[in-house]
């Protein structure tokens, strides 16, 4: 037991958890946006599939890793603007549309991957993101390697926070995006126009997914491979929830449940004879834990999934 | 431009309705087949030749398309009450390993036994299932999320199950549990097949389905609370158990095509058993348009692709994820196709 204590006191597992959190950070950042306009996108798992997929394999044919990340959101992107399309000037059932658009989007991948990549015994690798030393920062004790020896899109996940909280909370095209998620009436009124809203909120929503997914194929791992999103994107919709909608609650949301994560893939090895799959299991139990804990204070977008069609109540 | 809603639905709209979306897939899919170098006619020429083109093709293609119709049961019943049930896959596991569990040293006739393990693997399901139906009656808490989260913890409780308590050592290579006694095979409907009189029991269930929703108070109730839940609760339906009642009739449904596959084909449980099922019995009941008899055929349908991509993918090389595009992309169009037996467009 004084191991699992002693795990917490340990550098590399704080240093970690900025890690584990970027896809997280990434991922309930697009969903905020999305939900924030009045849009459920249930398509986040397989968007961010997509965007792993699509951001390793411009690496792979020769792109810089930064072109990857925006190839990858330029597919998410794509992605996003079928669901909607589909969900905001059609009208048609978001939870059904974005199993859908996850259905589809995760085969797409797939079917790419195995049509344009060889595949021989092992899955082919890239050159990933390596750590970025802050300079002085970086050399700060137990601090440095902690917040400032991070990969660079690590870096861009905590100032992708930082914008998205500036502009839903100080900005007239924030205040927009909030009001379409209240009443789209209202918006219509003020002779905004609620449908473009949201079609541009989903649309950037699921670049930021997708970035995440990216993410996993250019920094935390090296190659591509079927199943590695591992329900990511359903936990981010469930910290979306945990965060009340709130870009600042839900970077903490996060991080927390990164902590989580690092913790209990360190306790695997530290604790013998409990079977690992109890471990892998934690994370999705603390996702429907933390549901519950903040389901009765939610303050819900009032308008989230109920489509607008103008002239209809 | 603008959506009218229809206050009638013709009927010819809703049988063209699936052959437009299926078709539109197809259309869709053959630009990702030409992108392979293949023609996409050859392709689907292949295809329904590997699923529908010999008597062991086409029994290979119902074995498959039974887990789907029990599944595909399963979402349609939910979704017409609005119960958002997307833990299709993970009721399938639990259903599968009771079954297996219970089955592997239960000392009756075979007679008895095979329905005491179907009503075993559909009370695990149907648990299951209550879990996020309580939470969301409860608490609130949207059972997409926790259905979904459910199935990653079901598979990985299967795996710890297999590979601890419930370890077949007799299995070599890949870990799979104990299998079913063999008095608690299905009987072959075909025989030297894989066919199993499973596809029977899922015809039946289709059936009983209808009857329930067709004529029956419950039935009403459902449709009633997924129409309008606030009208429903205003004439007297008790919400809380019309969802509640769904919820382990759904559950009940996805636990038995689990069931019914392990006594019907794989006799052990594995992590790998099912490609899916759970998910594409979501894509078969939005193709029926949430009927049950439209599930038989639209599962026979999913079938004949996944099964006919397979032997496909073997000829052309062309990979057989074509498979999950084409039933992935089915499912939007359906759901674009659906829109328009709903509204017209009104210029």
């Amino acid at each position: 037991m004084s191991d699992a204590i002693d795990l917490l006191l340990n550098t590399s597992l704080w240093a970690s958890v900025l890690r584990i959190a970027t896809p997280l950070i990434f991922g309930v950042l697009g969903a905020l946006l999305c939900e924030r306009s009045g849009v459920l996108n249930l398509g986040i798992e397989g968007i961010m599939t997509m965007g792993a997929m699509s951001g390793w394999l411009a690496v792979y044919m020769g792109a810089p890793l930064l072109v990857g990340l925006m190839i990858a959101a330029l597919c998410g992107a794509v992605m996003g603007l079928l669901h909607a399309m589909l969900t905001v000037p059609l009208g048609l059932s978001q939870h059904v549309s974005g199993l859908g658009i996850t259905l589809f989007a995760s085969a797409l991948a797939y079917y790419l991957y195995r049509l344009l990549v060889e595949v021989g015994d092992l899955p082919p690798t890239i050159e990933p993101f390596q750590p970025l030393n802050v300079p002085g920062l970086s050399d700060i004790p137990v601090l440095g390697p902690i917040l400032f020896s991070q990969a660079l899109p690590t870096y861009l996940a905590l100032f992708a926070v930082a914008a998205m909280a500036y502009v839903l909370a100080r900005t007239p095209l924030g205040l927009a995006i909030r009001m379409t998620g209240e009443s789209p009436h209202a918006v219509e009124a003020q002779g905004l126009n609620p449908i473009r809203i949201r079609i541009g909120a989903v649309v950037v929503g699921s670049a930021l997914m997708a970035v995440g997914g990216a993410f996993l194929t250019t920094t935390a791992f090296n190659s591509f491979f079927p199943g590695m999103v591992q329900g990511r994107g359903w936990i981010c919709i469930a910290l979306v929830v945990f965060a009340s909608w709130r870009p600042g609650k839900a970077l903490v949301g996060a991080v927390l449940f990164a902590f989580f994560d690092a913790y209990q893939l360190r306790l695997q090895t530290a604790i013998e004879g409990v079977p690992y799959q109890l471990f892998l299991m934690a994370p999705y139990v603390l996702s429907i834990v933390a549901l519950v804990l903040v389901a009765r204070r939610a303050e819900i977008p009032a308008a989230l999934m109920v489509p607008y069609r103008r002239g209809e109540r | 431009m603008r959506l009218e809603r229809r206050t009638h639905v013709p009927l010819h709209l809703v049988v063209i309705a699936p052959l437009a979306a299926i078709f539109t897939a197809l259309l869709l899919a053959a630009g990702l087949i030409a992108a392979a170098g293949v023609n996409p006619l050859t392709a689907y020429g292949e295809m329904l030749a590997g699923a529908l083109g010999s008597r062991l093709s086409i029994t290979e293609m119902l074995t498959r398309a039974t887990p789907l119709i029990f599944t595909g049961l399963a979402a349609a019943v939910a979704f017409r009450a609005r119960l958002w049930n997307i833990g299709g896959e993970g009721q399938f596991f639990v259903g599968a390993l009771v079954t297996a569990w219970i089955g592997h040293s239960l000392g009756v006739p075979g007679w008895i036994g095979i329905p005491l393990l179907m009503l075993a693997g559909m009370t695990a399901g149907a648990a299951l299932l209550a879990g996020p139906a309580y939470l969301r009656l409860r608490f609130g808490v949207d059972e997409v999320v926790t259905t979904l989260l459910l199935n990653f913890i079901v598979i990985l409780f299967v795996g710890l199950m297999i590979e601890g308590p419930m370890r077949d050592p007799l299995a070599f290579g890949w870990p799979s549990s104990v299998p079913v006694d063999g008095d608690f095979r299905l009987p072959d409907l075909i025989p030297r097949t894989r066919l199993h009189i499973g596809l029977l029991f899922a015809i039946a269930a289709a059936g009983a389905v209808w009857l329930i929703l067709a004529r029956t108070v419950f039935g009403a109730e459902t449709r009633a609370a997924g129409l309008n839940a606030s009208a429903a609760a205003f004439a007297g339906i008790s919400l809380p158990r019309t969802i509640m009642g769904v919820a382990l009739l759904s559950g009940a449904l996805a636990g038995l095509a689990g069931s019914v596959e392990v006594m019907g084909v794989t006799a052990g449980v594995t992590t790998t058993m099912s490609p899916g099922f759970g998910y594409a019995g979501i894509v078969v009941a939005m193709l029926a348009a949430l009927h049950p008899a439209g599930v038989v055929a639209a599962a026979v349908f999913v079938a004949t692709v996944f099964v006919g991509a397979d032997a496909m993918s073997r000829a052309t090389g062309v990979p057989s994820f074509i498979a999950d595009v084409i039933v992935a992309l089915c499912l939007l169009t359906m759901i674009v196709a659906l829109l328009f037996t709903t509204y017209r467009v009104r210029r």
